[in-house]
């Protein structure tokens, strides 16, 4: 019989409806137990690299936006490199890589202060710049990971090796924000005929 | 250097669609996700330093309360140690952790059920784990409570939970349950998982030996994360 591992992995369970309470308790109004909420801010100083403003909004099967979800993201600094210590080299030390929102209350639309990624070069392998994202809501099980890719960086998206992997060509637009002066624009569908393409984390 | 994670079993989990719990209907991607072998970008994950953590941010018992009061319910103390899928401590992790009040209901406007706010109660917690793993953090035993989905609902007691792990690769957020619950066998969100030992996993056990006498008893709750690979050590040819 193959080797197992030792243990396995606790299975996902819906945040809930309520998951701002854990997570961003301030901004649904408990103040007190945080000073702040975490991943609000991103850029903590004289981070290098152009500030943008990243803009998404995630619908559901009915095109409704969805306004109760957490959204997180995670991505390299100006210069490519990841705030974490399995990373290895030196990062940006005003630069977290990592954002917490919660949606705007009337449009569903959540909003990143952030600056643009680097193209990631690790072991030979050169990927285009980009952003992790990470959905979570009630009526999600399992948190949706997703990419967001930049509609300016063509050459480079053309050669990222994530990208080349998808075989239904049709869907890599789902990735790829709009530009828009300093903000980048971009919408997830859960469902439908332009069902945002996620992955298997 | 990073060298990748163990494959999630996904039948381990949830899936997207389970009509059960009917919001997933419109909120479950219906083509399949798509897997590769992960990058840098999976392989890495935010940490956050011990002095992120507030001295009673483990203690949810007084952490929102007035001066000299505290929460109402039955005093419990949840621990537990996370562990990769290989039991290797997974240390200087953030835990987060939310409920309800011991009257079932949660400080948010959207909660309308008529049990009452308990004014020193907020309902949300950290910790970070230990060079071993371990957490350990204070509350009130959650009431159960109504939701809207069936037309007669109950969520079990339950307690939330987000863990980050090293890597975004290893990101989890999940519930725990307590065990005896006669509610957690018909619960439509905890049958979203089909596997019976997965669920198994997710009840804490009561802790007899580690509850404190006349003061609090304790659960005991392990989370487990996903194992990171071994780095290879390849002797390569030169010309390969
Ligand atoms: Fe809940």
């Amino acid at each position: 019989m193959p080797y197992a591992p030792k243990l396995q992995e606790s299975a996902s369970q819906t945040a809930g409806p309520y998951v701002h309470i854990g997570c961003m308790p301030n901004t649904v109004g408990i103040h007190g137990v945080y000073d702040h909420d975490l991943g609000h801010e991103m850029i903590t100083g004289d981070a290098q690299g152009e500030r943008i403003k990243l803009e998404a909004i995630v619908y559901d099967g009915s095109g409704t936006p969805l306004k109760d979800a957490m959204v997180e993201i995670w991505q390299a600094d100006a210069n490519g490199v990841y705030n974490s210590p399995e990373d290895g080299r030196p990062s940006d030390p005003h630069f977290t890589g990592w954002g917490r929102q919660h949606a705007d209350h009337d449009t569903g639309v959540f909003t990143f202060e952030t600056v643009k990624p680097g193209a990631v070069t690790y072991n030979g392998v050169t990927q285009a710049p980009h952003v992790l994202v990470w959905i979570t809501a009630r009526g999600i099980n399992l948190g949706l990971a997703t990419r967001i890719y930049f509609d300016d960086e063509t050459e480079a998206n053309a050669a990222d090796p994530f990208l080349s992997r998808i075989e239904l060509k049709v869907r890599v637009p789902s990735l790829i924000a709009k530009r828009d002066g300093n903000t980048y624009r971009h919408e997830i569908y859960l469902q439908g005929d332009n069902e945002t393409i996620f992955f298997d984390l | 250097m990073s060298s990748g994670y163990y494959p999630r079993d996904l039948d381990l989990h949830p899936k997207a669609y389970t009509p059960g719990y009917r919001t997933t209907v419109l909120r479950s991607p219906q083509k399949a996700l798509i897997g590769f072998d992960g990058s840098i970008t999976e392989f890495t994950g935010p940490t956050f330093g011990h002095n992120t953590i507030g001295e009673f941010d483990n203690n949810l018992i007084v952490n929102y309360a007035k001066p000299g009061e505290s929460a109402i319910g039955e005093r419990i103390m949840v621990h537990g140690y996370v562990l990769d899928e290989e039991a290797r401590p997974v240390r200087n992790t953030l835990v987060e952790f939310w409920q309800a009040n011991a009257g079932g209901r949660y400080r948010h406007k959207k909660d309308t059920y008529l049990a009452p706010l308990d004014p020193n109660f907020g309902g949300c917690g950290r910790t970070m784990t230990r060079d071993d793993g371990y957490f350990q953090f204070f509350t009130i035993r959650p009431g159960a409570y109504p939701w809207p989905n069936g037309k007669n609902d109950w969520r079990p007691a339950h307690i939330h939970f987000s863990v980050f792990g090293t890597a975004f690769a290893q990101r989890l957020i999940t519930q725990m349950y307590f065990e005896g619950d006669p509610n957690i066998a018909i619960c439509p969100i905890v049958n979203t998982i089909t596997d019976k030992s997965a669920i198994d996993r997710l009840t804490a056990r009561l802790d007899m030996h580690n509850s404190r006498p006349h003061d609090m008893r304790a659960y005991r709750f392990d989370i487990v994360l996903r194992g990171k690979r071994s780095t290879m050590f390849e002797n390569r040819k030169e010309g390969n």
